[in-house]
């Protein structure tokens, strides 16, 4: 079976070069960290004839009084989302009304004024064989959907691009090793008010305030996207849940998940660190546009890379920039 | 076990033909209170200091309540006095540190264990007192400099600015490189402490129970509580060491060098969720088993009735208890475990629902047929049981390990948390509070108010926590002091229903001081024929000694 691994490193072994290319001072535990990582952000894209995608409220960010899960736009967000609406929730709802139902029929029928001799049963050994076998029953009902879809997140598919996300205090960095492996840092943008005249403020093209990135992970639609997390610092957690992904970034070990975003999602999806990382835990968002191949080739050669980095793809797709969304789009 | 039993008798001493129970002889204020070996003055103690934490512990959720009520930071630099954003932002942390540490081990833990468990257990069982009396004070006293620790703790630096914000699950490497200075040391220290404590409890409610039963007093004839507290002694003796060599590593990492969680010295952070966890996960049913124990008492009072199906409600303990060791790493579905790891937890917690729902349905048995009254007590534990079903539900949703991709780390699992815990074990310990007030304080608390009490939390802590469920759907992540606009609606909510339970609190003290000095005085077996277990057999308040000549069960 063809299972994601979940790779300890004995020592830093592989973390180690990626906190070389980081700021190696502000690796340590420092205020300071982000603010510092602002401008070298800032200084990182000089190239900023990409026009980026503009979220769209409801899709890929959470809805103001929503009652479930955001609009999932990935297979197994679709699968799961089934799952959780279709399966486990009018089950839980049915037990627990079925409870509430009981008590409430048990509170008129045999209260004092209505019962005033109490009976004495204390056994019925067919009720309670029937009442520890039905939820058995139940239960297996619930495990074989939850066992499959279990299955069906660890069987991706070929990844046809592989991001490298690593969490710090308190930010992201989206590394492309299949493209020239170059490095996008990814900062919370602040409110107007909460910067100086010159830096960059959040804008409502960028995304909602506490959403808002100056550098989104941009990846292709249609594409299996494989996402390696790991961490600089302290365990961080990477979350998007329009794709029903969430998986932690531990420093020392790589963590591997998935996702694939069908050629008609395009857009920019939004999630927010999901592991207790310190002071600034809850300002480290998480922004992935998903655009069509062509313009993510554009997006690549803005920051510097290139769409055959690697030799070994580059050989059985080296006709066209969009090669690694041939493959998944005859897939699906 | 009977020439066990027959060496307790020693205990009743040369006070043994004083029979009229005026004549106790208590000793001065100083001794009694300080140098107690009086198993209920123990959990006299007990109860205050937990009603004491209770306070702290509620008292900083409200104001978590009040920064998330709107969004936007708004509170926390004022509180911290300082306009530096990052020690602001360390005090949320500090804050939903404490709250947690606070409630589950300076709050349930020694009102349902060290209050009820040791004020009840030995009488329900017949016995004089605990089997290590003076070890039962050890336990109480190891209490206060734990929890002192813990609240000095916020008075020192622990990272950027001063406090232990590392979450109650203290997990590293936040605890340890993330963390700088001696906060988390001393909040680590106090977790030592209140373990220790709850070890040497164990050790005591365990040899008691054993031991010290009346004669006739078998095993499966004991009361449902003392069953609970058994189970869950137990759980505290194999949990806790395991916690204490989980955080002795973190200490060791912190001061000494060592690289148990650091991965660039041959150790891994995953170690010690798992060994966390391992403890955890039973823990979460330390604090709920005695619940039962008390729900169980309380319904079988008030229905006139023997509990339904006594051994399947025993052996439900004492299968939760099994099964809760195997199951901690539901809590850690995505740190990133093997699929076939995953799909074992799935399948494991699952198994979980099946004794929990025996009891369940054997509470509504134990009612069907009776004659129900509901006084306070009664309410508080049919409260428990609709809300602990809906608190289990959701615990079924985030038993799938291929769900919690969303909903882990989120507000659903505080609301899940919260439901089994804040509407279970809080409804469990007020149902005890008021089931027993009068039997430990020999005066009656005010009906009207204890109901007024009830309806006015049940429904602020579910206005409170129920619209958790949907902002975890929606993705709102745990411990965050703001939030996207959009979490805002249900949020706002949420914080409406804090200060509904607040005014339900308020009711509850004003009812507690005023029963305490004015309430009506009763006699020894006030909740009448319903209630058949031994402490109803005493006067209220029971003797200084009580069983001074051991009774005899049939």
């Amino acid at each position: 079976m063809k299972i994601l691994k979940t790779i300890m490193m004995a020592a830093a072994l592989v973390a180690a070069p990626a906190i070389a290319q980081e700021t190696a001072p502000t690796a340590a535990v420092s205020a300071s960290a982000a603010p510092a990582a602002v401008p070298a952000a800032a200084a990182d894209a000089p190239a900023s004839s990409f026009q980026h995608a503009v979220p769209v409220p409801g899709i890929g960010q959470p809805i103001s009084g929503a009652l479930g899960t955001q609009p999932q736009v990935t297979d197994i967000g679709n699968e799961a989302e089934f799952m959780h609406n279709k399966i486990l929730l009018p089950l839980i709802t049915v037990i627990s009304l079925f409870v509430l139902g009981l008590l409430l029929f048990v509170m008129a029928r045999f209260r004092a004024a209505a019962n005033p001799v109490p009976s004495k049963t204390s056994h019925n050994t067919l009720i309670e064989i029937v009442w520890t076998l039905l939820p058995v029953l139940i239960l297996v009902g619930i495990a074989v959907p939850s066992i499959r879809l279990l299955a069906h997140q660890f069987n991706p598919p070929k990844a046809d691009l592989t991001v490298k996300v690593i969490g710090n205090q308190w930010y992201w960095t989206y590394q492309y090793p299949d493209n020239g492996d170059f490095e996008v840092v990814s900062n919370l943008l602040k409110e107007k008010d909460q910067v100086g005249p010159k830096d960059r403020a959040r804008t409502d093209d960028d995304g909602p305030r506490l959403l808002a990135v100056d550098e989104r992970m941009v990846v292709p639609a249609g594409a299996v996207v494989k996402i390696i997390t790991t961490s600089n610092d302290v365990i961080h957690s990477f979350a998007v849940p329009a794709f029903w992904i969430k998986m932690d970034a531990v420093p020392g070990r790589l963590n591997e998940t998935w996702f694939k975003v069908p050629a008609n999602k395009t857009g920019v999806y939004f999630g927010q660190c999901s592991e207790l990382c310190g002071a600034r835990h809850g300002f480290m968002p998480i922004a992935v546009e998903v655009v069509p191949p062509a313009r993510f080739a554009e997006w690549v050669k803005t920051k510097g890379g290139t769409m055959s980095g690697k030799p070994a793809p580059a050989a059985t797709a080296a006709a066209a920039p969009a090669a690694p969304t041939a493959k998944p789009a005859t897939a699906s | 076990m009977t020439d066990t039993t027959a060496n307790a008798l020693h205990f009743q001493g040369d006070h043994a033909h004083e029979h009229h129970h005026d004549a106790d002889h208590k000793p001065a204020f100083f001794q009694r209170w300080f140098m107690s070996t009086n198993h209920k003055d123990i959990g006299t103690l007990y109860l205050i200091f937990a009603i004491f934490a209770g306070i702290i512990g509620g008292a900083i959720s409200g104001l978590m309540r009040l920064e998330l009520a709107e969004p936007g930071i708004q509170y926390l630099p004022l509180w911290a006095g300082t306009t530096n954003l990052d020690t602001a932002l360390h005090m949320w942390n500090v804050l939903i540190t404490a709250h947690g540490l606070i409630m589950v081990f300076f709050m349930v833990m020694p009102a349902i264990i060290g209050g009820f468990g040791n004020w009840f257990v030995p009488i329900m069982i017949g016995a004089p007192d605990m089997a290590f009396p003076r070890m039962n004070n050890v336990s109480f006293w190891l209490m206060i400099p734990a929890f002192t620790l813990l609240l000095g703790s916020t008075f020192v630096s622990g990272g950027t600015g001063n406090g232990a914000g590392t979450g109650w699950t203290v997990y590293a490497p936040l605890s340890t490189s993330g963390s700088p200075g001696p906060a988390v040391d001393m909040a680590i220290l106090s977790l030592h402490l209140a373990g220790a404590s709850s070890i040497l409890g164990a050790i005591n409610f365990i040899t008691t129970i054993f031991n010290m039963r009346a004669p006739g007093m078998t095993l499966h004839k004991m009361p449902l509580f003392v069953w609970s507290v058994l189970v869950t002694a137990f759980l505290l003796l194999l949990a806790l060491p395991v916690l204490a060599a989980a955080i002795t590593m973190l200490l060791t990492d912190r001061n000494f060098g060592t690289t148990f969680y650091d991965a660039s010295g041959g150790g891994d952070p995953e170690l010690y969720q798992h060994l966390f966890w391992f403890f955890g996960h039973p823990e979460v049913y330390i604090m709920i088993l005695p619940g039962f124990g008390i729900v169980s008492q309380v319904i079988s009072t008030f229905s006139k009735k023997p509990v339904f199906g006594y051994l399947g409600m025993a052996y439900a303990m004492v299968a939760i208890g099994v099964v809760g060791f195997v199951v901690w790493a539901h809590h850690m579905y995505t740190t990133g475990m093997s699929v076939n790891t995953k799909m074992y937890f799935t399948a494991a917690t699952m198994v979980i629902a099946v004794p929990t729902g025996i009891k369940i349905f054997s509470w509504i048995a134990t009612m069907w047929g009776g004659s129900l009254s509901f006084k306070t007590p009664m309410l508080w534990a049919m409260g428990f049981i609709f809300m602990f079903t809906v608190g289990g539900v959701t615990g079924v949703v985030l038993s799938n390990g291929g769900i919690d991709d969303v909903v882990q780390d989120t507000y659903y699992v505080v609301a899940h948390l919260h439901y089994v815990l804040s509407l279970g074990a809080v409804f469990s310990l007020f149902a005890g509070f008021y089931y027993w007030f009068g039997k430990m304080t020999g005066r009656q608390y005010n009906e009207l108010l204890g109901q007024l009490h009830f309806w006015i939390f049940f429904v602020g802590v579910n206005v409170m926590f129920f619209p958790m469920h949907f902002l975890g759907l929606e993705g709102m992540p745990r411990r965050i002091p703001d939030y996207p606009d959009a979490f805002a609606y249900w949020n706002h909510i949420a914080t409406n229903g804090y200060f509904m339970m607040a005014v339900g609190m308020v009711i509850f003290f004003i009812n507690v001081f005023w029963s305490m000095f004015a309430g009506p005085k009763v006699e020894g077996n006030y909740w009448g024929e319903g209630a058949t277990t031994l402490e109803w057999t005493l006067s209220s308040p029971p003797p200084y000694h009580q069983f001074e000549t051991l009774p005899r069960i049939d």
